[in-house]
């Protein structure tokens, strides 16, 4: 077994030492020894994106970095999306909208749409679907993701809210208007 | 009681057709779901399988010395350490048996064998690459068809001698069953008889599932106790304990499954794997919490695939496109061991299903169960029950029989379909269909899209010779059949396929309600609550749904072949129904008249005729606790096992339109209309979800998923490199639109929806790429239908010459 290696950084604001192998990937460090268990595994690829945090001002897929190369970096998980009681806005639409079925790739998506739009607040839909194809999810088919994206979008630019899912139908009308 | 205080204490209760928002979310959204990787119990260790590379070898050696040597390695289980607890093979859910750890000889790529227990999870990875296996490698067969050739090379050596399986005769040493169903004579005479026949044979190929967490299991056996907890990535956790309890002689009542959240199930994690069994025997063994976690390689090549169906279509038909006869030939490639998790009569699971949405008065099918040196499975992916296989076998066959007759691809369905006046409708092959209105549901397709201008865009198109895109329209109308099932004709491993609920009513009017179903997704939190609530009159607010625990939850099959809302669904409405009625005998009680008095309104019980006397459900809550009547028991509790009388039968009509680069073979959906009808719906919301899951599901197997082997039985395709997942880019925006026929078996009317999008759009998605191409003659396209495969067929055309 290799010597460790103390590693320390900011973890959703909170000053963090972890003691590693150098080989030891960050989603481990972060779940294992941070107990920090939002972001998941999916792959063995870097390919699914449940793993995403947010690692200086980017996002990172944690199955893919050495948890040696966080020193001194500034990591955001889906835990640190809640501010002062208040769920972030994106967590917010991701319910209202429902844009989550079985919350395996969620805390992925959420933490890859919060760059997102830090780096674009008014993407278009295409846009959102470009900026999120890292992140794959097996149960929603995106539709929803795209509409809860733009949900918290709106609502991080000050604009007006409305899920559109309202608890009661109009009796024959369609739960869905056509957009093609 | 006017309509605006109706509305506003329904809106409090959040009950049946309310899209509720769901109760899972909060903590999903937030990162405190509980997967089964996220559980941590002090003195744990993991283990990691050793696979064979070879698809079929005998095994000369195993030699776990250098393993051992590793520091942190534990134990390293082989055959060998599992003999003497006679835990070396184990039963499969379709009655053969499948080595846990490979017994002398391996029959398929990555098999398991050995297991390797060591502290922490990189130590376990290198233990595993340091166990040194000899092998001598036989030949392989991984064709079903060259399977049963006499000379093929033998799958299964220990069932050498065995001509009896699970379902019947042997015919030959890769040959696990036949199953025929229908009158064999009749359909023959109608086949001779015929105006017109026609014939295609189609591959639906083997794909996966690949739910986004991985399988998974802690295993946890307190050995002064005697007591064996397993927290496990289970659809069907009472299952696992039933088999757990054959299999390690700890009786039931000391075994605890426990499935946590699931990351998507979709069929994959209904079976019971080595991994599985070699950490509970790992356990129990060492006394210590092991846990194992797959990969994603080992998930997409040794867990639960599906489909690999080699079919053979025949109808017969009138000249004017009246169909007479169905026969259909199936050689279904189970893999090296049989293990399909479906019911233990029907060894192609409801594949029966096949004559569709259409009245065909005669039909006959032959399914020949085969073994491979592929890994085993056939359970899986959004339809456990060869569902998705019958409907796509039919509704290509309807297209390639409106292609000879030159007949529109809807107007023949219009023509066969069994009408609305016709149900409850017994087809030729045994099932007897619920409820039905097929031609409802096409014509308002037909109108949302404008079917007419959609053919005329297309003929136009198709009359310039300069068009780089070719336009292709898709149609199916699908019958689906869920809710396994009634036990007089489905039980796994003898037990019935009921499902159970039970609801206790706590003193403040608060409830909990247990299910032996168990959501990966389906969000039974929030839709069983809606239904108590409209059922008993307790907001769902306050109704706390748990499944997944075989310690708290009553028994039930699990979730899977969208059974939770016809049986689980049923269940919990009957247990709701229960407590309703102790409580009207309560409130009769307390108003001091006759519980035939009382009429049920919403969330109280009102005199009839005195709408100012009533008590709420809340106040009969907390009477139940000390006021009863005389000869009643105190509380306010329930249970309900339901063995449903019959399957329910949810139906849609889907459309497609895509354009076809003829240079290059670009696929772009244009437009995916989706109507489906299942029933009573229950929460608007999630249906549509599940909808929009099940089409892009389809649209993965259809235009790109498959697990292909190479001649020698390698696995070409077991990573996402290879693997197609679509991402948010090539997803298409779906449409989705819906009728309402109830059931009317069900207690409420509902069906289940969330195999519907995944059997219907596979054949809709196959119908629209092989109608780019219907005017030039052809009349099928094998799945996937990627840009290569669909560039070969414009390039067979000289399509792509300019």
């Amino acid at each position: 077994m290799a010597k460790k290696t103390v590693v320390s950084f900011r973890l959703n604001g909170v000053e963090t030492d972890v003691m590693v192998e150098p080989r030891e990937l960050l989603i481990h460090a972060l779940r294992e020894q941070c107990v920090h268990t939002g972001p998941h595994i999916g792959c063995d690829t870097s390919h699914c994106g449940a793993c995403t945090v947010d690692f200086n001002g980017k996002s990172v897929k944690s199955c893919t970095v050495l948890t040696v190369q966080a020193e001194g970096a500034e990591i955001i998980t889906i835990e640190g999306m809640a501010q002062g009681g208040e769920l972030h806005a994106l967590q917010e639409g991701f319910m209202q909208e429902h844009a989550l079925q079985c919350g395996f790739c969620t805390p992925g998506m959420i933490t890859r749409a919060y760059r997102l739009l830090k780096e674009n607040p008014s993407p278009t839909d295409e846009e959102v679907r470009y900026w999120m194809a890292g992140n794959l999810c097996r149960c929603t088919g995106y539709q929803n993701i795209v509409k809860a994206v733009q949900y918290a979008a709106r609502k991080l630019r000050g604009e007006a809210v409305e899920t559109s899912h309202p608890l009661l139908e109009e009796a024959g009308k369609p739960s869905e208007p056509v957009t093609a | 009681m006017g309509l605006e205080p109706n509305l506003e204490r329904l809106t409090q209760l959040e009950g049946i057709g309310c899209a509720r928002k769901r109760r899972e979310d909060p903590r999903f959204i937030q990162g405190r779901g509980t997967y089964v990787d996220d559980v941590k119990m002090p003195g744990m260790c993991f283990g990691a399988m050793v696979r064979s590379p070879y698809a079929s070898a005998r095994i000369r050696k195993i030699d776990a010395s250098r393993a051992l040597a590793l520091p942190g390695v534990i134990a390293v289980i082989t055959a060998e350490e599992l003999k003497p607890f006679k835990l070396h093979w184990m039963p499969t859910l379709a009655g053969d048996v499948q080595a846990v750890l490979a017994d002398g000889r391996v029959s398929f790529q990555n098999q398991e064998v050995a297991f390797v227990i060591a502290e922490n999870r990189y130590i376990a990875a290198d233990g595993a690459d340091l166990v040194e296996v000899e092998y001598e490698e036989l030949p392989a067969v991984v064709d079903p068809r060259k399977a049963l050739e006499p000379d093929a090379p033998v799958v299964r050596e220990d069932l050498a001698g065995k001509t009896d399986g699970a379902h019947g005769a042997r015919r030959h040493h890769n040959h696990i069953f036949t199953w025929e169903v229908g009158d064999k004579d009749k359909t023959a005479r109608a086949f001779e008889q015929a105006e017109v026949t026609v014939t295609q044979d189609m591959l639906y190929p083997r794909v996966h599932p690949c739910p986004l967490e991985t399988c998974g299991c802690v295993a946890s056996f307190d050995k002064v106790k005697g007591d064996l907890t397993v927290y496990i990535t289970s659809q069907a956790p009472h299952v696992v304990r039933t088999v757990v309890g054959l299999l390690s002689s700890v009786p039931e009542s000391k075994i605890r499954i426990i499935s946590p959240d699931i990351g998507g199930g979709f069929g994959n994690k209904v079976g019971v794997y080595p991994g599985y069994v070699c950490a509970i025997a790992s356990s129990i063994v060492l006394g210590r919490p092991v846990k194992w976690i797959e990969s994603r390689s080992e998930n997409l090549t040794t867990t639960a695939f599906a489909r690999d169906y080699w079919m053979t279509g025949e109808l017969a038909a009138t000249r004017d496109g009246v169909i007479k006869a169905l026969r259909v030939k199936v050689v279904a490639d189970h893999g090296a061991f049989d293990a399909c998790a479906d019911p233990s009569k029907w060894p192609a699971g409801m594949f029966h299903v096949c004559t569709g949405s259409y009245a065909i008065p005669n039909a006959f099918v032959s399914v020949d169960g085969v073994y491979t040196n592929k890994f085993p499975g056939g359970v899986a992916y959004r339809c456990s029950f060869r569902v998705t296989e019958a409907v796509y076998l039919i509704e290509r066959m309807i297209d390639v029989l409106a292609q000879k007759l030159g007949m529109d691809k809807a107007e023949i369905r219009l023509r066969n379909f069994i009408r609305k006046e016709q149900f409850p409708y017994q087809t030729p092959l045994g099932l007897e269909y619920d409820s039905g209105n097929y031609e409802t549901a096409l014509r308002k397709v037909m109108d949302a899209v404008d079917y007419a201008g959609l053919r005329a865009e297309q003929a136009a198109r198709r009359a310039d010779p300069g068009a780089e895109w070719l336009m292709g329209i898709g149609v199916t109308t699908f019958t689906e059949i869920v809710g396994a099932g009634p036990s007089k004709m489905c039980d796994i491993l003898g037990v019935g396929m009921f499902d159970s609920c039970e609801i206790r009513v706590h003193p403040d009017g608060s409830a909990i309600a247990r299910m032996g179903t168990i959501t990966q997704g389906q969000g039974h939190q929030t839709t069983y609550a809606q239904i108590i609530a409209s059922e008993a009159g307790i907001p769902a607010s306050v109704i706390q749904v748990e499944e997944g625990d075989t310690a708290t939850a009553p028994y039930g099959l699990g979730t899977y072949g969208s059974r939770s809302t016809p049986v689980g669904g049923a269940a919990t409405a009957r247990c709701a129904r229960k407590i309703r009625e102790k409580a009207r005998l309560i409130a009769a009680h307390l108003l001091e008249v006759s519980p035939d008095d009382l009429e049920f309104d919403l969330d109280r019980f009102v005199v009839k005729g005195a709408p100012g006397q009533a008590k709420t459900m809340k106040e009969i809550a907390w009477a139940a606790y000390n006021n009863v009547p005389s000869g009643l028991e105190m509380g306010l509790e329930a249970v309900d096992y339901y063995d449903p009388p019959n399957f329910t039968f949810p139906f849609g009509a889907y459309l497609c339109v895509l354009d076809i680069n003829r240079y290059t073979g670009e696929t772009k959906v244009r437009r995916f209309y989706a109507l489906d009808d299942c029933g009573t719906r229950i929460n608007p919301m999630i249906i549509e979800g599940q909808i929009h899951g099940g089409l892009t599901e389809g649209f993965a197997v259809a235009m790109g998923q498959q697990l292909p082997y190479d001649e020698q039985g390698n696995v070409l395709g077991g990573t996402l490199l290879d693997y197609f997942v679509p991402t948010a880019v090539e997803t298409p925006v779906w449409e989705t639109d819906y009728t309402v026929t109830p059931s009317p078996h069900h207690p409420i009317g509902a069906k289940g929806v969330a195999e519907s999008p995944h059997v219907g759009s596979i054949p809709c998605f196959s119908s629209a790429v092989t109608d780019a191409f219907a005017h030039l003659g052809v009349t099928h396209m094998d799945m996937p239908h990627n840009a290569y495969r669909i560039w070969r067929q414009s390039h067979a055309l000289g399509l792509d010459r300019r």
